[in-house]
């Protein structure tokens, strides 16, 4: 296996008082500090050539994680041992053989064409020139960016950039790439671009990817395996196919109607319920989806109806109610 | 290697972006220049008796200095550094393959030398071509010229390793302005950079002569017009060699301390 994290934790020591001046003057004197528990008793195996993403709602430790698996961060208490090595503890020889692409964080040179920055990069990873010249060739191909690396990086957009983000993480060809937040800020050609670029890199290079992000498309599109992190620990490592057969359980009805609709039988719930339009849960096991549908049409005029299984977004989002997150 | 050398490269390409900001530059220091020039003319006037320092090896300390602000100014820091620890971008810097002392090293230098590069040599051109005793003299002697090249480097190493400290501090308080404030000020006034060295008086200057900050500018620019004696010129690079050690020293320690207590601003 490549990656292995036992039992990490990280606190931080954080300020924090109530607004306005007075408590600001009174917090000169007297601090109030709390200690978070960024993470608490991490712990999950990655192998070789995988895919994994690593969600939690804001604030769970994604990124804490991603920092202390990349070496800029010590972790207070456990252990992690990434290609043989202890990020913290070998940083420079570890940090050659990962990419890391921070979502809310630039590594270009601001004022100058983003061509330069990766000639920087190209010598601070020591990338000899045909690999460079070949991966950049690929990169600008793959992410469409020809057009885009000549101009300084201010005038960039956020898309745009995150492309260009993106390239100069891989130019160094890293064994195992962190994606923290990826495809934050970018259009929907450009989204579907990435995934289909991260996708190729880990079958043809066989890169080990990690990836957090709030896209839960992204997850679906990309991987197979997921890790749930929320409150810095970990509550669930597990198969996005096992998980979606939990929860196909339950199917989505969206009615629109006339007439009135109150009352409904055992297995089936109101998520939503407007006049004239509902959004109704069903228990696939108490009920089928033929009576729920019969029972409604004897009841009002349906103008309108769709049938959804659960989407990548309702998994998280009752995986988030299931843990209390 | 190659990857500090390429830090040096983006920076010049940087820094030729803003060729108003360099022309501005240059116009300021001349104005500077010839201000301090016409004020120290003017003491030197009234007591024509007691002068510390003869007035043409002023006008070529002076003109120097303002050649090479970009240099030797310890408030001239580099506050892509500051912005890096204070947003959190430090995240990309801990992930080189590089030891970040060194790398932000070599930034500073490279900061410092392509900003003086595109502004020096205007202004010494025009400072050689100055009526006496206004000007800027040719090195005392050849021995001195190329003691003054050794101690330039040697100063400006000294200045960066202490602006170093500054960037490690701000890892302790994140914002920059106190420590930066502090540390700059005292720099500025013990290292000649407002008042040259021998103008102070000298109960003082016989303990400032032995600190960190004299190993900066005052060494080099004195030694360029034969201010400083030869066999105390040869004394006082050796004490920028020491000091030069001790600041990288302190730095490189303090620095990894720092690492390992980092905390990324902002997520």
């Amino acid at each position: 296996m490549v990656i292995e994290l036992r039992g990490i934790s990280k606190t931080f020591k954080v300020a924090r008082r109530n607004p306005g001046l007075k408590k600001a003057v009174k917090s000169l004197f007297k601090r109030q500090y709390s200690i978070i528990h960024a993470l608490d008793d991490v712990s999950f195996t990655i192998e070789d050539g995988e895919m994994v993403g690593y969600i939690g709602p804001n604030g769970a430790g994604k990124s804490t994680t991603i920092k202390i698996m990349s070496g800029i961060l010590y972790p207070d208490k456990g252990e992690c041992i990434i290609n043989g090595r202890v990020p913290w503890k070998d940083r420079i020889n570890h940090v050659r053989e990962i990419g890391v692409v921070f979502g809310q964080r630039s590594q270009l040179w601001w004022d100058v064409p983003v061509a330069d920055s990766f000639e920087l990069i190209r010598d601070i990873y020591n990338i000899p020139e045909n690999k460079y010249r070949r991966n950049v060739k690929k990169l600008v191909e793959l992410l469409d960016i020809g057009d885009i690396i000549k101009m300084p990086t201010r005038q960039l957009s956020l898309g745009q950039r995150m492309r260009c983000e993106i390239a100069a993480s891989l130019l160094h060809s890293p064994k195992i790439l962190f994606l923290d937040e990826p495809t934050i800020g970018l259009d929907a050609v450009s989204k579907i671009a990435v995934r289909e670029f991260i996708k190729d890199i880990n079958k043809e290079n066989k890169t080990t990817v990690i990836l957090t992000t709030h896209d839960t498309q992204d997850i679906e599109a990309l991987t197979k395996r997921i890790i749930l992190i929320g409150k810095g620990r970990v509550l669930l490592d597990g198969n996005i196919d096992d998980l979606k057969l939990r929860f196909n359980r339950i199917k989505t009805i969206t009615i629109d109607y006339a007439g009135d609709l109150n009352q409904l039988p055992e297995g089936m719930a109101y998520v939503e319920k407007y006049e004239g339009h509902a959004v109704i849960h069903i228990d696939t096991v108490e009920i089928s989806v033929s009576s729920a549908i019969s029972y409604l049409a004897e009841k009002v005029d349906i103008t309108d109806f769709t049938v959804d299984t659960a989407t990548m977004d309702d998994i998280v989002v009752r995986l988030y109610k299931e843990y209390r997150l | 290697m190659k990857a500090y050398i390429s830090f040096f490269r983006i920076r010049f390409i940087n820094g030729l972006q803003y060729r108003t900001a360099a022309y501005a530059g240059i116009a300021t220091q001349f104005a500077w220049g010839f201000m301090f020039i016409m004020l120290y003319q003017a003491f030197y006037k009234s007591n024509p008796g007691i002068v510390p320092m003869p007035f043409d090896q002023l006008s070529s300390y002076i003109w120097l200095q303002q050649a090479f602000l970009a240099l030797y100014m310890t408030w001239f820091v580099n506050n892509d550094i500051f912005n890096l620890i204070t947003n959190g971008n430090v995240s990309y810097e801990l992930c080189r393959p590089l030891d970040i002392y060194n790398m932000w090293f070599t930034k500073s230098c490279a900061y410092r030398l392509s900003r003086a590069a595109l502004r020096c040599f205007p202004i010494l051109i025009a400072a050689f071509v100055l009526p006496e005793p206004y000007k800027l003299g040719m090195p005392y002697s050849w021995i001195f010229a190329i003691l003054f090249i050794v101690s330039m480097a040697l100063a400006l190493i000294v200045v960066v390793a202490y602006c170093m400290l500054v960037y490690i501090f701000t890892f302790y308080t994140i914002s920059p302005v106190g420590a930066r404030i502090t540390l700059v000020m005292i720099a500025d006034f013990l290292s000649g950079g407002l008042i040259p060295l021998p103008l102070l008086p000298d109960w003082l200057t016989k303990y400032i002569d032995f600190s960190p900050f004299a190993a900066m500018q005052n060494v080099p620019f004195r030694i360029y017009s034969g201010n400083i004696p030869a066999d105390k010129a040869a004394l006082a690079v050796l004490l920028q060699v020491a000091w030069a050690v001790i600041l990288v020293a302190i730095g490189k320690i303090l620095m990894s301390r720092a690492l390992k207590n980092v905390v990324v601003q902002g997520g």
